[in-house]
């Protein structure tokens, strides 16, 4: 093999690896665009025997009928802010609880803490598919159906373990020596743990927040059997109201759930990096 | 950057600089400050209630429904319920249509499983090798194939594969017969359970792909260079160096990806109940669908429901258990 043979095989190789990316590209990003792309196009360009890439005539009118409520009793702004009010309090209480609990595991040193752990590992893994027949009957018997509340209490309970697990390794990355230095000045451990540690886990408890924001926001199955009332439904419950009509609408569907998907795409984008440091140390750091 | 370094095992020790010698205290254990013999408990207990009564005792319910025979006037308590000892497992083990199921379970979780790790390896690998703007699209393209709700997902796929204006039929049809066949374009993908699944299992890999390639990335950045450069000086070549080098360096992550991986496709709920249109169609069922429609179940029999959702809840308890114990084995519960 001559020396000059060499330069073109590595440039063959670059091409190859570019055009594989672009297909992992694609590969990824299609199905989303073609969400966005039909959610634009009218009924007769969806319907067509043959579909469009873009749509030809621009139409906002599938935005306009999602959120108008379209045959719902509601218009979208109730079940955003139904949605918006339970991931909110999901995270807020959650979030709360994690923390204590995170700083309980990663700065001190108890006996049962590692069952402790593995607990937690082993609830995050229980499906709430499982739990739904016990769940749906205590939260009868207590008139939590068709309650906000209901939904919010299962959602903690279950986003509770992961946040604990994530949260941990953000806490237990704070050096300790911080802390120590501002207890030997005469800090209290109240002020040490509000003027030192928490300001430098904020950034992981924003992560981990989001994490449990975006859970609760496209949990399904919970609110499906738990919320009959249009009052009280949630985003996802909308979008299997519009896709259980005997006329599938596909524009509006799309349209509902483009909206429903912004959110979670904004809020991953903020943390994306954090995300998945965070998320694999959740994981990988049990 | 620093964060995605402990993916490779163990978190770097951020205490390395340590305090000056001389004044260094003899640690005995991992954590040497113990504020109070109640704080933690203080900390946890919060926890530990809500927990328990969220998690643990519903599973103490399931258990004990699974072996009672109770009926919606059982449930209500104004009748007793019945023991029937192991008579409801009886039926649901002895029933036909639940080995159908766990088939399906067992069939597309398998494949969900080794298609995503394949394919996220292989996406880890090259986003490793790109370029940093080739990179940052393709794993900003992936981060949306992540970000999107399992609903949507759903919805979107299911509507690709929709005859009369789906993308997929419209494709197969124009393509020339003898290389796809014939009647795509009115074919309905969601009335058997092959095709059914079939979609199923693209449409989770095309959403769980991207959490094993950055994975795998964050931990191929761990894996010292100098061994690539050996491998390279020693003329291996990319199959071998993978599974000479990246793969042994890689096993923890490979084995807790895997593990992690398994437990989510044996119990993949929303995606399926939106792609077969809910439960009318019982032949493609997975088991987190019978635990479902058991409960869901008109009229009510809550102890045959029990029964199921505490076999799912078994098996995915035993991958759970493997799971700690490489947790614990490495070293990460201590």
């Amino acid at each position: 093999m001559t020396v000059s043979s060499k330069a073109p095989s590595r440039r063959a190789a670059r091409i190859g690896l570019n055009t594989a990316g672009l297909l992992v590209f694609l590969f990824a990003v299609f199905p989303v665009f073609w969400m966005v792309m039909t959610a634009f196009k009218t009924d007769e360009d969806i319907n067509s025997d043959t579909p469009l890439p873009v749509p030809v005539h621009w139409t906002l009118s599938h935005f306009r009928n999602v959120i108008s409520g379209q045959g719902l009793e509601f218009g979208l702004g109730h079940f955003f802010l139904n949605s918006l009010i339970v991931a909110l309090v999901t995270v807020a209480v959650s979030g709360a609880l994690a923390l204590l609990a995170a700083y309980a595991v990663a700065r001190t040193g108890f006996r049962g803490r590692s069952s402790f752990l593995i607990m937690l590992i082993i609830v995050q893994m229980v499906p709430l598919e499982a739990l739904l027949l016990p769940l749906m009957l205590n939260a009868q018997r207590l008139q939590l159906l068709n309650s906000l509340t209901g939904v919010i209490v299962v959602y903690v309970g279950s986003s509770l373990g992961f946040s604990i697990l994530m949260l941990r390794g953000f806490v237990a990355a704070v050096p300790r020596q911080l802390e120590e230095a501002a207890a030997i000045d005469g800090a209290s451990g109240r002020t040490v743990f509000w003027r030192i540690t928490f300001p430098l886990v904020a950034p992981g408890l924003v992560a981990t927040s989001i994490f449990s924001f975006v859970t609760a926001w496209n949990e399904f199955v919970i609110a499906f059997a738990f919320l009959k009332d249009q009052e009280t439904f949630l985003l996802p419950l909308t979008l299997s109201y519009h896709f259980g009509r005997t006329q599938v609408e596909w524009g509006s569907i799309m349209a509902a759930s483009t909206l429903f998907t912004i959110p979670v795409m904004i809020f991953f984008l903020i943390v994306q990096r954090r995300m998945v440091s965070g998320l694999v140390a959740g994981a990988v750091k049990g | 950057m620093a964060q995605t370094v402990q993916v490779a095992g163990r978190a770097p020790d951020r205490t390395g600089s340590g305090p000056p010698a001389g004044r260094r205290r003899p640690r005995s254990g991992p954590r040497p400050r113990t504020r109070g013999r109640w704080g933690p408990y203080l900390l946890i207990a919060p926890t530990v209630a809500v927990i328990a009564v969220l998690i643990l005792y519903p599973i103490g319910q399931l258990f004990w429904m699974s072996f009672h025979k109770i009926g919606s006037r059982e449930a209500r308590g104004v009748a007793p319920a019945e023991n029937v000892g192991l008579e409801n497992f009886r039926t649901v083990l002895g029933d036909p249509f639940f080995w159908r199921v766990l088939v399906n379970t067992v069939v597309s979780a398998a494949a969900m499983v080794v298609i995503t790790m394949v394919l996220g390896t292989l996406v880890g690998l090259l986003l490793n090798r790109l370029g940093r703007k080739m990179s940052l699209l393709v794993s900003s393209g992936a981060l949306l194939a992540w970000a999107t709700p399992g609903i949507s997902a759903a919805i979107v796929y299911k509507w690709l594969f929709t005859p009369g204006g789906g993308l997929v039929p419209w494709l197969l049809d124009a393509l020339p017969d003898w290389l796809a066949g014939s009647g795509w374009d009115d074919y309905n993908w969601f009335g058997s359970r092959g095709t059914t699944y079939f979609v199923l299992v693209l449409c989770v890999v095309w959403q769980s792909f991207p959490f094993i390639a950055v994975s795998v990335l964050a931990g191929l950045k761990s894996v010292p260079s100098e061994l690539y450069e050996a491998a390279r000086v020693d003329g291996a070549g990319a199959w071998r160096t993978f599974w000479r080098i990246t793969f042994p360096m890689l096993r923890p992550v490979f084995l807790v990806l895997t593990v992690l991986s398994i437990i989510w496709d044996f119990k993949v709920f929303t995606q399926l109940y939106f792609l077969s249109g809910g439960t009318a169609n019982r032949d493609s069922f997975n088991l987190a669908m019978y635990a479902y429609s058991a409960a869901v179940a008109f009229p009510a029999k809550y102890g045959l429901g029990g029964a199921i959702a505490l076999v799912l809840t078994v098996i995915l308890l035993v991958f759970t258990g493997f799971y700690v114990r490489v947790m614990v084995r490495q070293g990460e519960v201590t």
